[in-house]
């Protein structure tokens, strides 16, 4: 069992107060964890310009060059990680076994990082829509078309209260070193392992220690961050999001409510793009905000949801390590059990039925209890219409509700999403959903939701976030 | 190890005391109404036959519905009704608090919690500032006594914790900080009026807002004029102690404090980094009692180290309550040199109760 300390701007401190961090299925106690306490973060605050008054020594292109050799030692190295060191295999098994997602996803997590942070400069290129760094970076400079501008930081660290399910999250984060902006992690409780290691990378590639503090804890260090770091992300539920919703200090992330509308003109060939369903709603085992939780259509739902049901019904939860392994474990106690209630509560509304109970096989359960954590296996819901309660939700697994619903009703009735992917032909529908403001990031045509283009804004472009667009002249 | 005959004198004196207070409650001339008409239901005579503090057991467990409403005349002994009646609400929940009544009990109880006050820290006839709940809660009234029987004057800062608790369940985190920063506002403004206050009385939260505020402003406590903090009313953890003391005090003494309406002060015994800043409280014997039970009957005293339930005994003239559950838990630790008789560490809201409570808002 290793010792992970608070790391105050780059300096261990070990706390009188820990959390133990197990393994969600053998119970034994992998890392232990200092907790940081609220004064201590904003004290340490105080000493934020440094971070960024310590990262402006090096020119951005620098660190991007020191981002790429942090992508290989994330990637492959042996690094240290409180009295401990970790190897890359040994950080997927402890991924895995604290937050419950099998092995398999959690190295596919840890490319998915390696491949931003390798692609890094045409990631910012993208973000950026072509600005030279140097730019923000001087603060002011003239655009190669000769026009001056001027970008202004609103931060000298992003403060960012991390998510213990989904380690897909970090990387929106990942771009902000090379912006010369430092960064404070609270990191959810059963996934240390992410922020340690890529900061033993940072550190071990060249980025200034004095740039980085990580303090684990609980909800009010939480607090305590969103309170002392002049930006800040949050991850939550829809709670979170509403009540940081009009705070230009905060940018939350919540549930995605991700869909695919199948357009009127070929919905009648919806086999075709059966794979692309499948792949949306069980992918890292629908765990993602981008992962999908409604299929939209005109007609043909109930053939939709049965045959989403006889292909995702019979998968049953397999051991971390098995690399078939398609559902991740519940490890906090109560919670699979909560969100079954709540399903079987709501499918009592006349419209709304299961359809993969007729395809689990021998056992029809959706939940599935074992020693120390839980599994629900995949959940289809045919709604006959919009209105159903339980035909805009999202969970933390395989779930979707397939809608019955009318093309032109559909855009309005989907509520707000983080990915649609719409399947059409139809000029006119297409044109109403570039318009529509409620769909974040569109899909035209049969592309997974749970596919990302890195070369695009995920979820608010953090470029905008971090840096204000202003007037600047010089006499 | 404390010697054999002290904490045998020290059981002595409880046991005395007990005799004494249950025969003063249960009397029909000096008796408290509420329990002269509990008595009725009780099959055994608590005059005659509680003779020593285990005999309480004999009473069921303290139930703290019977503090919620009126009349709030059937808890004052018959020996005092002509004498001016106090009555305190406990904590910050909303809904129909618990009451006690008082006529003395508070004022004894803090002047002998000065009794533990080291006076180089908190010197005799300085000034006093007092920054936490006033309203229906005995803190500022006994504060402010502690002050004037040390011979000071006592300067106050009130929080309400009903409209903390409102402003964290409702997410105004906005208006959560503003009031904050209302009540530290006023604080630095008294300390910095020429008032020489050396003392102060603040929650750990208040404390923490008011040295990071000075601190701001290129000061610290000890700058300010402060030589010595007694800290109380929320929950204290070593970690913060010792945060305290490594960085926020600037060599400022702070005493860590445990008590409520119901019972006096506990104090801790003096909090070291050798000792991992592991703070002990013990109880003001024999005036109240703080065992550590089991958490589910609450009627066994658990083994030394031993994580319980705080289970607690009021004894005083004025007020009797026999074995009543607290909303903490913590670990039962054995007798020390100054206080001959069990203590508590690592008080912290008790387990199975912690959902439904919000802790820590003043």
């Amino acid at each position: 069992m290793m010792r992970i300390p608070v790391l105050r701007w780059g300096e261990a401190y070990e706390s009188l107060e820990t959390d133990p961090v197990v393994h969600f299925e053998t119970g034994e106690k992998l890392a232990e964890v200092s907790l940081a306490n609220g004064g201590l973060i904003q004290r340490d605050m105080r000493k934020a310009q440094r971070a960024r008054d310590l990262l402006r020594e090096h020119s951005p292109y620098e660190l991007l060059d020191k981002i790429k050799k942090a992508a290989k030692l994330y990637m492959e190295a042996t690094l240290p990680l409180g009295d401990g060191t970790q190897t890359p295999d040994e950080f997927v098994r402890y991924q895995s076994a604290t937050t419950g997602l099998p092995e398999h996803m959690c190295r596919a997590n840890m490319e998915k990082n390696h491949f931003v942070l390798t692609h890094m400069d045409e990631v910012l290129d993208a973000l950026t829509r072509g600005l030279d760094l140097e730019i923000l970076s001087a603060g002011h400079g003239l655009e190669k078309r000769g026009v001056p501008l001027s970008y202004q930081a609103q931060t000298p660290v992003l403060g960012l209260v991390l998510p213990s399910n989904s380690p897909g999250v970090h990387t929106l984060w990942l771009p902000v070193i090379p912006l010369q902006i430092g960064l404070v992690f609270k990191p959810g409780p059963q996934e240390p392992w992410t922020p340690y290691r890529m900061t033993e990378a940072f550190f071990q590639a060249g980025i200034p220690r004095e740039a980085i503090s990580i303090y684990p804890g609980l909800g009010d260090i939480g607090a305590a961050v969103l309170a002392s770091c002049p930006r800040s992300l949050i991850f939550g539920g829809t709670p979170t999001v509403e009540r940081y919703r009009n705070d230009p200090r905060v940018q939350p992330h919540g549930p995605g409510f991700s869909k695919i509308l199948i357009g009127d003109d070929v919905v009648d060939e919806w086999e075709k793009y059966f794979d692309v369903m499948v792949d949306s709603i069980l992918v890292n085992s629908g765990r993602s905000c981008i992962s999908c939780s409604g299929i939209w259509a005109s007609r043909n739902t109930e053939e939709i949801a049965d045959a989403l049901a006889r292909r995702l019904g019979p998968i049953t939860p397999l051991p971390p390590d098995d690399p078939e392994s398609a559902l991740a474990a519940f490890t906090v106690p109560g919670v699979a059990e909560a969100i079954s209630g709540e399903i079987d509560q709501h499918l009592s509304e006349p419209g709304a039925e299961e359809v993969t109970v007729r395809h689990r096989g021998d056992s029809t359960d959706r939940l599935v209890k074992r020693e120390r954590c839980d599994y629900l296996r995949p959940t289809i819901i045919h709604c006959e219409s919009g209105q159903k309660w339980l035909a805009n939700k999202e969970y933390m697994f395989p779930f979707a509700s397939v809608v019955r619903c009318p093309q032109e009703q559909m855009i309005d009735a989907i509520g707000s999403t983080l990915v649609g992917t719409a399947i059409t032909e139809d000029d006119g529908f297409r044109r109403r959903l570039l318009d529509a403001v409620n769909i974040d990031r569109l899909n035209l045509g049969p592309v997974p939701t749970i596919r990302l283009n890195w070369l695009q804004p995920h979820e608010g472009n953090i470029i905008d976030f971090l840096f204000r667009n202003r007037a600047y002249q010089e006499a | 190890m404390v010697p054999e005959a002290r904490l045998r004198d020290a059981k002595k004196t409880l046991d005395e005391h007990v005799r004494e207070i249950v025969r003063w409650h249960f009397d029909a001339e000096t008796g408290t109404p509420f329990w002269l008409d509990f008595a009725k239901k009780l099959d055994f005579d608590p005059r005659k036959d509680v003779r020593a503090f285990e005999d309480l057991r004999k009473f069921p467990l303290f139930e703290d519905e019977w503090l919620r409403g009126g009349p709030v005349r059937r808890w004052v002994p018959r020996a005092f009704r002509e004498r001016p009646i106090f009555v305190f609400e406990t904590g910050g929940t909303t809904g129909i608090p618990k009451s006690r009544v008082a006529i003395d009990d508070f004022r004894i109880d803090y002047e002998l919690f000065s009794e533990t006050l080291p006076d180089e820290c908190f010197p005799k006839g300085s000034n006093w500032l007092m920054l936490g709940p006033s309203g229906p809660r005995r803190l500022r009234l006994a504060v402010e006594h502690l002050a004037q029987f040390r011979g000071g004057i006592c300067f106050c800062v009130d929080l309400d914790p009903r409209w903390v608790i409102k402003l964290i369940e409702r997410g105004w985190t906005e208006h959560l900080e503003a009031y904050k920063n209302h009540v530290i506002d006023q604080a630095v403004t008294v300390l910095r009026a020429g008032h020489d206050i050396k003392c102060l009385f603040a929650t750990p939260k208040l404390l923490e807002a008011l040295a990071l505020r000075l601190e701001e402003q290129g000061t610290t406590l000890r700058k300010a004029g402060i030589q010595g903090i007694f800290s109380g009313g929320t929950e204290f953890t070593p970690q913060w102690t010792r945060f305290a003391v490594e960085e926020l005090l600037d060599g400022v003494y702070i005493t860590p404090t445990y008590g409520n309406t119901l019972m006096g002060l506990a104090a801790s015994k003096p909090v070291t980094p050798d000792d991992g800043y592991k703070i002990t409280y013990y109880a003001p014997q024999p005036r109240a009692v703080i065992e550590v039970v089991d958490a589910d009957g609450g009627q066994n005293v658990v083994g030394y180290g031993e994580t319980g339930r705080v289970r607690l005994t009021t004894l005083t003239k004025e007020f009797f309550v026999p074995g009543f559950l607290e909303r903490d838990e913590g670990e039962r630790e054995p007798p020390h040199e100054t206080y001959p008789w069990d203590g508590v560490s690592g008080v912290r809201p008790f387990r199975k109760l912690k959902s439904s409570t919000t802790v820590g808002v003043y």
